[in-house]
């Protein structure tokens, strides 16, 4: 049937899986001879090494190039070759079926966007075609014919086609599987495949010919999806920064304000760019473009950007449907690099739901406490994740909404994200840290305090210069040292030194101060420190947000009250002097607003009070908050 | 999306992988289609510049003409060249053509064991090389991101998986990957897509007076050009979606066993 074709328009993908030694070489193998599309001598060449090497001829070593595997008559790795029908241009993807070689079948699998299922009629349904099945749809593959092989076997016997196809139509339909058809068909004999065959008059057709051009179709990537436009790359090399990547869904174009996960920093496409290709102000889904920014920001490598309107899930936590390839079994308790898109992050898992034999569909239960999931195992599980990551669930869009995870120098595992209503993020950037689930260790915040036997917690001085801040805190520290407890005072100055030694006195800046300050405060007190800082923090809202980030009950507010003709009058530093001659612009109190705190724990005026009553003031609280401490380590 | 396009956003995303995840990359350059597609790519890529150094493995057995249009796109394109050859084996005359060695042994010597001299003086943990699954029955059976050992060995019975475009990029010290952005090309794509850009090639692809052009070109000594009249990209189109005979069969090398192609490729051969 040679053939001569016109110019073809598409190309579809499509892997050949199921059991160990059913017959999927030997049917690509039959499929490139009946459809003309084997190279000039090959069969001649294929029939004359096994007539050399003493062995019976098969199709198979078309496909089986490795001597290994034509050493043993079977498939190791996959493998792609290409044909062409009227229709359209081929890519047939060979998968293994054995067990050992589960990885490669993924490999192979991961890549197309339809399949052919073959069973063997004789043997019937065996563990591999239901594992296959079963990971097919994981891959989401939908596209699925099953091609009941070997029909020669049993005498072309319909009633073994029937039975097979009523045992395996309900195993696929279980798993959420709907295939388009099942073919009975000889790959060694060359029945149904691209002619009827005449020893089973009682099929009507089509055959695997016919069903690949009329049943199957090349995917189309999904319409009117968010933007999804993860960053692989920032290139300077000219003036400009661009960044390059692929569109992963939607669509983007100048003018678009788009905002990065995770920074949640905000700009606006200037250009598209390309090179030696039609200019435009617009790239589609699928296209690997560099891109232009208006504001100058800092984006790098694993950053995703998405139109403000519609940005992709950011958090910490995700339920997963994941499958593992790796030697050595995922365990909990054991870090692993998560990739997803082009972001990479430390992960581990959260908590286990369910394992399951993807072939048996059972549940597999661990004796033991050990939590893992081993090789070639499926479990629905929630993942952690060192840092947010950003990404969509799979129903919603399907390249941000899978992973893979790595073990040591291995690609060992896949997974596609769940929905699992998780929180959508508000614009306000500040809150983003709702989202962010904590990463814990071994040993708890909880178990630390009962080691301690006191609580770790944030003792929050604010208050004008000259009010006493300092003097309280080193006191007070000095005070719970003897007591045998854990203090540490944060001091201002030692902070603006080391990591806030970029930021200056503009309100920005002083706000970005104690966000920071707070943050390192949190730390020290998860770490069940007793940590005081002396800050004036004039604004409601910054202190507010420390107090948002410090769990429950762990931060203190005192505000150490004096009246400003007071502190004035102290000016142990000079400041107010300088101030008022105009030397110090936005001096708190005389020049810039102070906001006194609504809902402080505790209030001191040490215009009333000596310091020992003062930091005795403190010790009592914080004495009588430590008394429903029960924890065991 | 039209076909070929799919193909070049897919090449185009590989080597920006590739790019971002060595520190010390190189690209094979063998002068003829695919490589000169896959500088075109490349250009694609990184949006008119190639900041990947080309590597060209020199036998002294290349075609005079293919030196010539090397460095004249070197000084055009404004490219990186570094040339690598096995000095020690061509002046003992160690050669097939020598008849010293055999097909097989001489491609082992100035082909793969030059190419690891290459690597090792660069110190190169990632080489971009421009193979396709269609060309023969191993290179089907390649990865993207393909590692290799310390001794430039291909454990082809134990590949990382692949899948949703995330690669093997974590590998043991003195390991290198193989990264091939063209795996998914096949010969008639990669003549569709010269004619589509319209990308310069070296004269010996298309047909001469005497009714000769090469489809592969390698070594002169290995390379034997095929019966043709096609002596323009159109014509070559058309010829190839006819022809039944493989790409490689003007490849003399390939053919000295069963598993010669085999043999090489596992020991480190392109
Ligand atoms: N009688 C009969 N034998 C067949 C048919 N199809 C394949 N076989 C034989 O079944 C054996 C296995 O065939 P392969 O094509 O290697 O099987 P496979 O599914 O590719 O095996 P793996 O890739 O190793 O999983 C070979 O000996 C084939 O000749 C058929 O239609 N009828
Ligand atoms: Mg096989």
């Amino acid at each position: 049937m040679q053939q001569t074709f016109s110019n073809p328009t598409e190309q579809l993908k499509i892997v050949i899986v199921g059991h160990v030694d059913h017959g999927k070489s030997t049917f690509v193998g039959r499929l490139f001879n009946d459809t003309g599309s084997l190279p000039e001598g090959k069969l001649e060449q294929l029939k004359l090494i096994a007539e050399r090497r003493g062995v019976p001829f098969e199709w198979a070593n078309l496909m089986d190039a490795l001597q290994s595997e034509r050493d043993q008559n079977i498939t190791i790795d996959t493998t792609q070759i290409w044909f062409q029908t009227k229709k359209r241009q081929y890519v047939i993807i060979d998968a293994p079926g054995h067990k050992e070689f589960l990885k490669n079948m993924v490999t192979g699998a991961a890549n197309a966007e339809a399949a052919l299922l073959l069973i063997d009629a004789n043997e019937g349904v065996q563990e591999q075609s239901r594992r296959h099945g079963y990971l097919l749809n994981l891959l989401g593959i939908k596209q699925i014919a099953v091609l009941v092989n070997k029909m020669d076997l049993p005498n072309y016997s319909q009633a073994r086609f029937d039975e097979i196809e009523k045992e395996y139509r309900a195993f696929l339909q279980s798993v959420g599987v709907i295939p388009k058809l099942f073919i009975p068909i000889s790959a060694y004999h060359g029945d149904n495949i691209a002619t009827l065959s005449e020893k089973m008059l009682w099929y009507k057709g089509p055959t695997v010919l016919q069903t690949l051009d009329e049943e199957f179709r090349v995917s189309q990537p999904q319409e009117n999806l968010p933007l999804r436009f993860p960053i692989q790359d920032v290139y300077r090399f000219d003036e400009r920064r661009i960044l390059a990547g692929r569109v992963e869904a939607g669509s983007i174009k100048v003018g678009d304000k788009l905002i990065f996960s995770p920074t949640n920093k905000t700009s606006t496409v200037k250009t598209i760019e390309r090179w030696n290709a039609q200019q435009s102000d617009s790239a589609a889904t699928g296209e690997s473009i560099g891109v232009t920014l208006t504001e100058q920001i800092f984006v790098e490598r694993g950053a995703m950007a998405a139109l403000e309107t519609s940005p992709p899930y950011e958090l910490s936590r995700f339920k997963a449907r994941l499958f593992w390839l790796g030697r050595n079994a995922f365990k909990k308790g054991k870090t692993y690099k998560l990739k997803l898109a082009t972001q990479e992050v430390e992960c581990e898992i959260d908590t286990v739901e369910k394992i399951i034999d993807s072939s048996t569909l059972e549940t597999i239960t661990r004796a033991g406490s050990e939590v893992f999931i081993g090789r070639n195992e499926v479990a629905e599980l929630r993942i952690r994740t060192k840092r947010p990551v950003a990404f969509d669930a799979i129903s919603e869009i399907v390249p941000t909404g899978r992973f893979v995870i790595v073990d040591g120098f291995d690609v060992s595992g896949g997974g596609v994200i769940l929905d699992d209503n998780y929180p959508r993020r508000t614009s306000d950037s500040l809150h983003k840290s709702d989202n962010i689930f904590w990463s814990h260790g071994k040993v708890t915040a909880q178990q630390r305090e009962g080691r301690n036997n006191h609580k770790g917690c944030v003792v929050w001085l604010t208050g004008l210069s000259g009010a006493g801040k300092s003097t309280i805190a080193s006191e007070l520290e000095r005070e719970l040292f003897n007591q045998g407890k854990h203090v540490y005072v944060l001091d201002g100055d030692n902070m603006r030194h080391g990591l806030n030694s970029d930021l200056g006195f503009s309100h920005k800046d002083r706000t970005e101060n104690i966000r920071r300050v707070g943050e390192v405060a949190k730390l020290f007190a998860d770490a069940g420190v007793v940590v005081v800082t002396a800050f004036i923090s004039p604004y409601r809202s910054d202190r507010d947000l420390v107090r948002k980030i410090t769990p429950e009950g762990r931060f203190v507010e005192v505000f150490v009250n004096a009246p400003v003709e007071v502190c004035e009058q102290r000016d142990p530093k000079g400041l107010y002097a300088k101030a008022r001659a105009g030397e110090i612009k936005e001096f708190t109190g005389i020049s810039a607003p102070y906001e006194a705190p609504e809902k402080a724990e505790l209030e001191i005026h040490t215009d009333k009070l000596t310091v020992p009553e003062a930091v005795g003031r403190i010790v009592e609280y914080l004495k009588q908050q430590d008394e429903d401490l029960s924890y065991s380590i | 999306m039209d076909y070929l396009s799919k193909l070049e956003n897919q090449s185009i995303y590989i080597m920006r992988e590739a790019f971002n995840k060595f520190e010390k990359l190189g690209m094979l350059w063998s002068i003829g289609k695919d490589s000169s597609v896959l500088l075109w790519l490349a250009r694609k890529a990184f949006l008119g510049h190639v900041p990947i150094p080309l590597v060209h493995v020199d036998t002294s057995y290349k075609i005079p003409s293919m030196i010539e249009y090397r460095d004249r796109l070197v000084k055009e394109w404004n490219l990186q060249l570094i040339v690598g050859g096995n000095e020690a084996v061509l002046k003992e005359g160690r050669t097939f053509p020598n008849g010293k060695a055999t097909r097989v042994e001489c491609c082992g010597t100035l082909k793969k064991d030059a190419l690891k001299a290459v690597l090792d003086k660069h110190k190169f943990n990632g080489v971009i090389v421009g193979v396709r699954r269609d060309e023969e029955p191993t290179r089907a059976k390649e990865r993207y991101f393909s590692p290799r050992d310390k001794n430039m060995e291909w454990n082809v019975e134990d590949q990382p998986p692949e899948l949703w475009d995330q690669f093997k990029t974590d590998f043991e010290k003195d390991a290198h990957i193989r990264i091939h952005p063209l795996l998914h090309w096949t010969e008639l794509n990669i003549w569709e897509y010269v004619e589509r850009e319209n990308i310069p090639l070296i004269p010996l692809y298309y047909a001469n007076e005497k009714g000769e052009r090469f489809r592969s070109i390698g070594c002169y000594p290995c390379t034997f050009p095929i019966k043709s009249k096609a002596s323009n990209v159109r014509e070559i189109i058309e010829e190839l979606r006819c022809t039944k005979t493989p790409e490689r069969a003007g490849r003399a090398q390939d053919k000295e066993s069963e598993d010669a192609f085999e043999k090489l490729r596992r020991d480190g051969y392109m």
